[in-house]
Formats: structure tokens, sequence, C-alpha cells
């Protein structure tokens, strides 16, 4: 069994974030990238069961559409345990390019289960896993908070409105994470450090795909106005101007 | 030309949820001068497929197949597919919640139709669409064209609110072409949460952070929800250690919401965990620390401790109560 986990590289969640060129792009300056925290948590998973399963997975990849600037985060997932990385040489324009230029790069690679997080912390597009099931024909799994391998049999939790459910699903099959897959992301150790420098990390150019949406300007949400103190030894004062004031109750 | 929303049901009801997505799907087809069409797949009986029409909506086309019970996300997002081609639809609707995230992609693909995720407010204009959606997990908005003929959206749960029309509209049904290839996924096992208000849903909540100190101490916490009828949630350390389940967590990495109260008790306010609380209409902090970052998202602050704090407002609630 081999898996894939779709690597989105991401500001890092205390990013202060800031637009230039008239509000039009996103201020990489001074920006640290980390890997988008979901697929963090689905590498993590896929190492574990890699682990358990007694060599019948074979390997765990990365895949991440980027330039130059993504290597970093991919060799990040190399020294935290994967086995190989692919890096489709491009900037991401939005969630249907990405996913077409990921379906064209593995429809031929034979993996059985691709994992992609539930929502990139960029641009929260909650789309990219889905549509590389749609592009590839096979079936997705979304919102899965466990998974595990029973013999050549996959078993997943998936959380609904309200309550979860147990599935079964063929292979081969992209499953959408969310929290729960993995406890705590694993951290890179020093021997994972030195050994990501020799794994192979393969650049390979896009296809001609289109994008179907474009960002046209971004804005900030309005300053909050100053929180308004009330007396701790005066609760009936919150709650009247709770009533009152903010007419939330 | 048309407009398709899509609504699941619960054991066969709709809820607030469903009636917000039919209200944007009428205020879009307003706006582009055409007729709105809800879907509904599963069994739901006519007196409730009805009200989707109490919404705005002009057709109902109901989808009943004894395989549909659960969703399967090949074989509903092909039966929206196969819909809003036979009508004709160019801007399909869904909402931004587990489903809809589930299924908007694979329809994406299949109608070639562009996709905006999070829409939280009507497009500003339609001819170029564009509409808004949150980026950078609430910390900013973004305006997003669509090029494509075709769109979808899946709407933010609670950023729209329902509008009652006078439409009556007529139920048709519909006959979906499935093949084997649509059923490769098998719900094997259900698990529901129940007599509980659930945490996407509530107007009210009350959260509980790490201040609470342990979970011997979130008996306050359940009865002050249950005094305001609210769904309790926490931080993700309360959950990361086991204090709460874990669909309680609310965050970056947990359940992001926008209830009209939410009270935070013991939360320090992190980046991370406000990006997922900050679309609240109104935030209350309780915390000991003034200096901490929860008050500058609060609109009322409480500095003092949450053990103390939290049975003097529970008492004041109830008296509130009883007087109202
Ligand atoms: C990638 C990433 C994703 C994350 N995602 C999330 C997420 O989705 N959701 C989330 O919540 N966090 C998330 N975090 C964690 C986040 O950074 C914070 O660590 C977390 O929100 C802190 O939880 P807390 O406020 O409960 O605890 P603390 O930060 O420990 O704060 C406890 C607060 O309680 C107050 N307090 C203590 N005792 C009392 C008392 N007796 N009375 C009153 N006040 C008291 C303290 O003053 C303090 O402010 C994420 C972190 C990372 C790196």
């Amino acid at each position: 069994m081999k898996i894939l986990i779709c690597i989105s590289n991401v500001p890092d969640t205390t990013t202060k974030i800031r637009f230039v060129n008239d509000n039009k792009a996103f201020d990489t300056n001074g920006v640290q990238w980390i890997i988008n925290p979901w697929d963090e948590l689905a590498l993590t998973r896929a190492l574990e069961l890699k682990e358990g399963s007694g060599g019948k997975i074979e390997k765990v990849s990365v895949i991440s559409v980027g330039s130059h600037g993504a290597e970093p985060t991919l060799r990040k997932a190399l020294a935290i345990g994967a086995d190989d990385a692919i890096r489709i040489n491009a900037e991401p324009k939005d969630a249907y390019f990405v996913a077409s230029q990921i379906a064209a790069a593995i429809k031929d690679e034979g993996y059985d289960m691709i994992i992609a997080g539930i929502e990139s912390s960029d641009y929260n597009g909650s789309a990219v896993g889905g549509m590389i099931a749609e592009l590839l024909s096979i079936p997705n799994v979304s919102s899965v908070s466990k998974i595990d391998v029973e013999g050549d049999n996959v078993v997943l939790k998936r959380e609904i409105d309200g309550g979860s459910e147990v599935l079964a699903t063929q292979l081969p099959f992209v499953a959408i994470i969310q929290k729960g897959v993995a406890l705590e992301p694993r951290i890179p150790s020093m021997r994972g450090i030195m050994m990501a420098r020799q794994k192979p990390l393969k650049v390979v150019e896009p296809v001609e795909t289109e994008s179907l949406t474009e960002f046209v300007d971004f804005s900030l949400p309005p300053a909050k106005a100053a929180c308004k103190m009330v007396d701790p030894e005066n609760m009936k004062e919150l709650v009247n101007l709770l009533h009152t004031e903010a007419k939330v109750l | 030309m048309s407009i398709l929303v899509y609504t699941e049901n619960w054991d066969g009801k709709f809820k607030k949820l469903s009636y917000e997505l039919v209200s944007y799907g009428k205020g879009i087809a307003d706006m582009m001068g055409t007729s709105l069409i809800v879907i509904s797949i599963g069994d739901v009986d006519q007196g409730e497929l009805k009200k989707l029409g109490d919404y705005g909506s002009d057709k109902i086309i109901e989808v009943k197949n004894g395989k549909l019970n659960h969703l399967i996300n090949s074989a509903y997002s092909s039966i929206i597919s196969q819909v809003a081609e036979k009508e004709g639809a160019t801007v399909v609707i869904l909402s931004n919640n587990f489903t809809g995230k589930a299924l908007a992609p694979r329809v994406s693909v299949k109608l070639k139709a562009g996709l905006v995720s999070g829409v939280n407010a009507m497009p500003s204009s339609t001819d170029p669409f564009i509409v808004q959606k949150k980026t950078f997990t609430g910390k900013a908005f973004a305006n997003v064209k669509i090029n494509s003929v075709n769109k979808i959206l899946t709407l933010a749960q609670n950023s729209y609110g329902i509008k009652e029309t006078e439409n009556k509209a007529r139920i048709e049904s519909f006959e979906p072409q499935l093949s084997d290839n649509d059923f490769r996924t098998e719900v094997k096992d259900v698990k529901k949460v129940t007599g509980k208000v659930l945490l996407t849903d509530a107007e009210i909540v009350v959260s509980g952070g790490r201040g609470m100190k342990g979970p011997e101490n979130w008996g306050p916490i359940e009865e002050l929800a249950g005094l305001l009828g609210a769904a309790t949630a926490c931080s993700r350390p309360v959950s990361d250690k086991g204090w709460r389940p874990h669909e309680e967590h609310t965050g970056q990495t947990g359940k992001i919401i926008a209830p009209n109260l939410y009270i935070a008790a013991g939360i320090s306010g992190a980046i991370q965990h406000l990006a997922g609380v900050s679309s609240s209409k109104c935030i209350v902090a309780i915390n000991k620390d003034h200096e901490a970052p929860i008050f500058e998202a609060a609109d009322y602050g409480v500095i003092g401790d949450v053990q103390k704090v939290l049975p003097d407002l529970i008492e004041a609630v109830k008296e509130f109560k009883s007087e109202n």
C-alpha cells in the first residue's frame, strides 16, 4: 500500500495578516511558513500506520504545488518521516488549479490512500481533496477523525453534524481529514533532519490547466470597540447589558 | 437559468441552517432575476418539504432512494450535478458545514464550476460574479471573482439569517442515474449525540478553557448553558487533555462558530482560539488576568475568578429569567 499526503505551505498560525499592492496580495514579508496543521496530522497518522503495518505500507510520500519557496516545508515533511516528496513547480492559483496539478501528477503512480486536510489555513478553501477524488473518479471520505488499516481494509470514522459514522471504502480513495486522526503532530528528530537531506525531492513541471476563480482584493475586519469592563461583584449589571445593550439575551 | 440550493435533512427534518441557505439562494435569484430550486435527498415528508417554500424556493425537487439514507459523497454529488444540468442551474449553493464541504468540491469538478467556500455575504455583483468570503481563518476577508459560467458557493452558517417570503413551492420528484461506482464507500455504524444543543447551531455558547482547572469544575458551565439554552464549548488544550469531548473544541483547528453570544470562561484568547470564535456577535470574557488577550476580542469583560464569577452569573441569569 502506498500513501500520499497533500501538503499546503501556509503562514504560521500566529502571523499578523497584512496585504500589499492595493490590498490585492498577501504580504509575505517576514512570514514563517509551516505545514498546514491538518496536513501535519495526516502525515503523522500515515507514519504511524506505516510503522504498524509490518511492511504492508511500503511508502509515505508528500506532494505540494508551490514554487521553490515551498521546499523547506517539504524538507520538514521528509524530516518528520515521509519517504519522498514531489513539488509541482507552480504558484497555486486556486483549489481547482492545485487539484488538477496533483491529479495529473499522480494518476499513474498507484497511490492507494491520498490524504488531504479539511482546509488550508490561508485561503480556507476546503476543496482540494474532494476535487482530486472527482478528477481521478475515485471515492472520498471527508471530515475524517480516525483512520485504521485492518488487513486490506481501511476503516474510517467521520464526523457529521451531531455525531459520527464508521465507514469502509474501496481503494484507492481520498481521505479528507480533520482533528483527531493523530493526537499531536510529530516533530522532526535530529536524525530525521539529517536524513531528510538525502531523501528524494522530485520537481515536476505543471500541466496546462485553468483556474476558475481569482482573488480580487482583501480587507481586514473593522477594529473592535474597546471591551466594556463589568464589576465582578455585579453580575446583574452584566446580564442587564447583555439584555438591553447587546440585545443577545 | 436558475439557482439551485442543496439542503440536507436531519432525521427527516430541516433546521435553521436549511432556511438560511434557501433565503440566501432567494437573494441571489432575485439579484439575477431568475427562479430558485431546492433539492432534498432522502426521506422527508411533504409537509416538511413545503416549508422550504416559505423562504423563497419556487420548486422543490425530492430524491428518494433506500441507498441514500447516509451521505455517500459520490452519489450525492452526482445527483446534485444531474439536477443542476437538468434545471440549467448556473449557481449551486450548499452549506459550508461538513456535508457541504464533502460535496461541493466534487460538484465543482463535475460542472466545471468555480467554487468559493465559506461565503458570508450576498455577491457584490453577479456580472462579473464577485462574492466575499473569510480567509486566513477569520483574520481577513477576500472578494473572489468566479470566471466560469457555472458557479458554486458554500455559505458560512449564521452569516446571512433567514427571511420569510410568500412563495408557494411545488414539489417534484427526480430519479437520478446512479451506478455502482457511486457507492464505493459504505457506512457501517452511526453514533448520534442526543439531547444536546449542537455547537454549530447554537445562538449562545458557553465555553471553558484551561482556567477552569479540571473537568470536575464544569458544573457551572453546563448549568449556565442549560439556563440559556446554549451549547457548551472549550479551548483546544481542554479537549486535548480529555476534559471535554473533542467535538466541543473551537478555534483554528476545531469548530468555527458564529453565535450571537459567546461566553469564554478561563480562556486566554490565543490567536488560534479567536480564529474560531471572532465572528460571534457578542463576546463575554471572564478571566482573572487583566492582560489576557481575550479582552481585546471581547465586548464585555469580567476580571475575576471563574469559580466565583460563574455562580454569581448563574444567579443573575436565574433572576433575569424569573423577571422576563
Ligand atoms: C497550529 C495550532 C493550532 C491551534 N488551534 C487551536 C484551536 O483550534 N483552538 C484553541 O483553543 N487553541 C488552539 N491552539 C492553541 C492555542 O495557541 C492556545 O494554546 C490555547 O487556545 C489556550 O487555551 P486556553 O485559553 O484554554 O488556556 P491558557 O492559554 O492556559 O489560558 C487559560 C486562561 O485562564 C485564565 N485563568 C486561570 N485560572 C483562572 C481562574 N480561576 N479564573 C479565571 N481565569 C483563570 C488564565 O489567566 C488564562 O488566561 C492552537 C495552537 C497551534 C500552534
